[in-house]
């Protein structure tokens, strides 16, 4: 009782020492979610971006490749040429924007969330070697990693997008192999850190193995890091895709995708603007969210940062 | 110094000769880099022709090693489309993009760096906002997105500024720039001024702890002179290799800019060639973007390594 007493007037209620165990785990995590209302909102909007695509089928009115001529162009709900029939207008071929829209969400999902998958996954392993087994390894390693992120990124995306040819799994494969470097990076300064701190000594004195201390000391901490890197990179990766679909390098032209839409509202730009527009503001939105989001949880996971906050 | 010069310089030529073999071996990256570049409907006779016409008909290594031959003298072969030689076609759209980049770079420095050391110095103030607003927006706003409603505002609504094209101003033989360039600067440069802003202001938190400013401020220094002497100085030094980057960043990353606002640039040169099945003319842009790039790096990098010896000794 003595004991919860001292807890409670010293520190304050979120940095009360963190039981065992996933749940408590959870409720902690909760507390500092509510106090930033920044990253609340980033979560929030990237829960509803998720959902979207989740639900798609239930949640567009309408079909998303189903034209009408007799609809095309329709202006917006907002518009005095429009109404609530098709809310966000149609496009040139009289597809409803809105459906698109809510559709397009699955490809730049689907592009963010494997394309994080394979890099994060294979950037850990090669960071993990490069940091652990360090000499000459880690030096050939590195020195490949920083050649490929010291090249200019947007054209060598562009040069392969436009090899390979557009499909889903293609620009996936492009994203996920070529955000490799920047896990593999980040993994091995992770790695080197953990390994010259104290509990890592620590377990070493009292003779734990080098798979034990892997796998119970330094992999768990590692994803703290990860997971805030693979928040940003994912945004980044949504960005990249619509720009290639922009370029009319990403999914075929069929597929209802954010970039796609982007590339057909150019074309009608001065005179239909909302085909341009909405698709946009959903990218925005949903970079916007990541990013609140990834900002919190960086301030969060990295105690030092969260010092120089503010 | 001069060891430090020379190991980056060697490691330069390494990522270069590295990068020649990714271009290369780029194309080979489907089996048959012929069939990339012919038109659906050419014949089994055409594509042969090609081959044999291109050299592709001879084993990899040989046409690696020639190409590489020729890439150190800096021919990269004929464009097929605008039969001329890839290198004059890029060396014809460079000044281009490197206006529009430095235009871009200087607005983004004029108003990242400012706002970023405001926003550092006084937290939590209206200036703090700001600047972590425009930088929040600097990275969750696409540049080619923007430069559409850009377009549709201050072009089409407004008549301000054209839609598209480079207007110049010739001055004494030089090519100056008009209002033609601010769209597109903007639009590109919004991106770096978020960084630029980011990076700015956790620079100036973090150097604003330190003892040095402690024992500026004990001597009685006024606040103005701390930030500029003192605050800003060390803040500078990794800005420097900052904006290095940055600039790489902005003159390879214009692809969309200059395709939306067909500014006759490299990256609209890039886009052109990926739509024409161009391939020669690719690998010389991504190799000499790349060489561009690196150059900046290295140049970037020395002049850290001048600015700070912690950085010279500490390799």
């Amino acid at each position: 009782m003595g004991n919860e007493a001292t807890i409670k007037s010293t520190g304050s209620r979120v940095d009360e020492e963190v039981e065992r165990g996933i749940w408590p785990k959870l409720v902690y995590v909760w507390r500092l979610l509510y106090r930033d209302k920044a990253g609340m909102l980033g979560l929030a909007m990237f829960l509803i971006v998720a959902a979207t695509a989740v639900f798609s089928p239930w949640l567009a009115p309408y079909d998303p490749l189903k034209q009408d001529l007799m609809v095309a162009k329709q202006p917006p709900a907002y518009s005095e040429k429009g109404d609530m029939s098709h809310v966000l207008g149609t496009d040139n071929l009289g597809r409803d924007m809105l459906s698109r829209i809510i559709y397009g969400s699955r490809v730049s999902l689907t592009v963010g969330f494997f394309g994080v998958l394979i890099a994060g996954s294979l950037g850990m392993i090669i960071g993990l070697i490069s940091g652990y087994v360090g000499g000459r390894v880690d030096s050939f390693i590195m020195g490949g990693v920083n050649m490929i992120l010291a090249l200019p990124y947007l054209v060598f995306v562009v040069f392969i997008a436009s090899i390979l040819g557009r499909s889903l799994l293609n620009v996936i494969l492009i994203f996920g192999f070529t955000n490799i470097p920047i896990f593999a990076r980040i993994t091995r300064g992770e790695v080197l850190r953990l390994r010259e701190s104290g509990f890592v000594e620590s377990a070493l004195s009292i003779g734990a193995t080098r798979t034990r201390i892997l796998f119970s000391h330094i992999l768990p901490n590692l994803l703290g890091p990860l997971i805030t890197i693979a928040t940003f990179e994912m945004s980044g990766m949504i960005f990249y895709e619509a720009g290639l679909g922009f370029l009319g390098l990403s999914v075929p032209p069929s597929t209802p995708s954010w970039g796609n839409m982007l590339a057909t509202g150019r074309q009608y730009l001065t005179i239909y603007p909302w085909i341009a527009t909405f698709p946009g503001l959903a990218i925005v939105f949903t970079g916007l969210g990541m990013n609140l989001f990834g900002d919190w949880l960086r301030d969060v996971l990295d105690p030092r940062l969260r010092r120089t906050k503010r | 110094m001069q060891r430090y010069i020379l190991s980056r310089l060697i490691q330069s030529f390494i990522m270069l000769v590295g990068v020649l073999f990714i271009v290369f071996f780029m194309l080979q990256l489907t089996g048959d880099p012929v069939a990339l570049m012919v038109s659906r409907s050419a014949s089994p006779e055409q594509i042969e022709e090609l081959r044999e016409e291109l050299g592709f008909n001879r084993p990899v290594l040989v046409q690696f090693a020639d190409f590489v031959g020729n890439a150190v003298k800096g021919d990269f072969g004929m464009s097929l489309r605008h039969n001329q030689p890839a290198m004059e076609l890029i060396l014809e759209r460079m000044p281009a993009t490197v206006e529009l980049a430095s235009i871009a770079l200087l607005f983004a420095m004029v108003i990242g760096i400012p706002l970023g050391l405001l926003g550092g110095a006084n937290p939590g103030s209206i200036w703090d906002m700001l600047a972590r607003g425009a930088g929040l927006i600097g990275q969750t706003i696409p540049n080619f997105w923007l430069a559409l409603i850009l377009i549709m505002i201050f072009a089409v609504n407004l008549g301000w500024f054209p839609s598209f094209g480079r207007e110049t101003y010739q001055f004494m033989g030089l090519a100056l720039p008009t209002k033609s360039v601010i769209l597109p600067a903007f639009a590109l440069g919004l991106f770096t001024m978020g960084q630029l802003v980011r990076f700015t202001r956790s620079a100036v938190l973090e150097i604003k702890n330190e003892d040095f400013v402690r024992t500026a401020y004990s001597k009685g220094l006024a606040d103005r002179r701390v930030y500029i002497k003192h605050i800003l100085r060390n803040a500078a030094i990794p800005l420097i290799s900052i904006l290095g980057v940055q600039f790489g960043y902005l003159l390879s990353g214009s692809i969309y800019i200059e395709t939306i606002f067909s500014w006759p640039g490299l990256g609209n040169l890039l886009a052109e060639s990926i739509g024409n099945r161009d391939f020669a003319l690719v690998q010389a842009i991504a190799f000499f973007t790349s060489l561009v790039v690196v150059s900046l790096n290295l140049t970037a990098d020395i002049a850290y390594g001048m600015a700070d010896p912690r950085i010279r000794y500490g390799e």
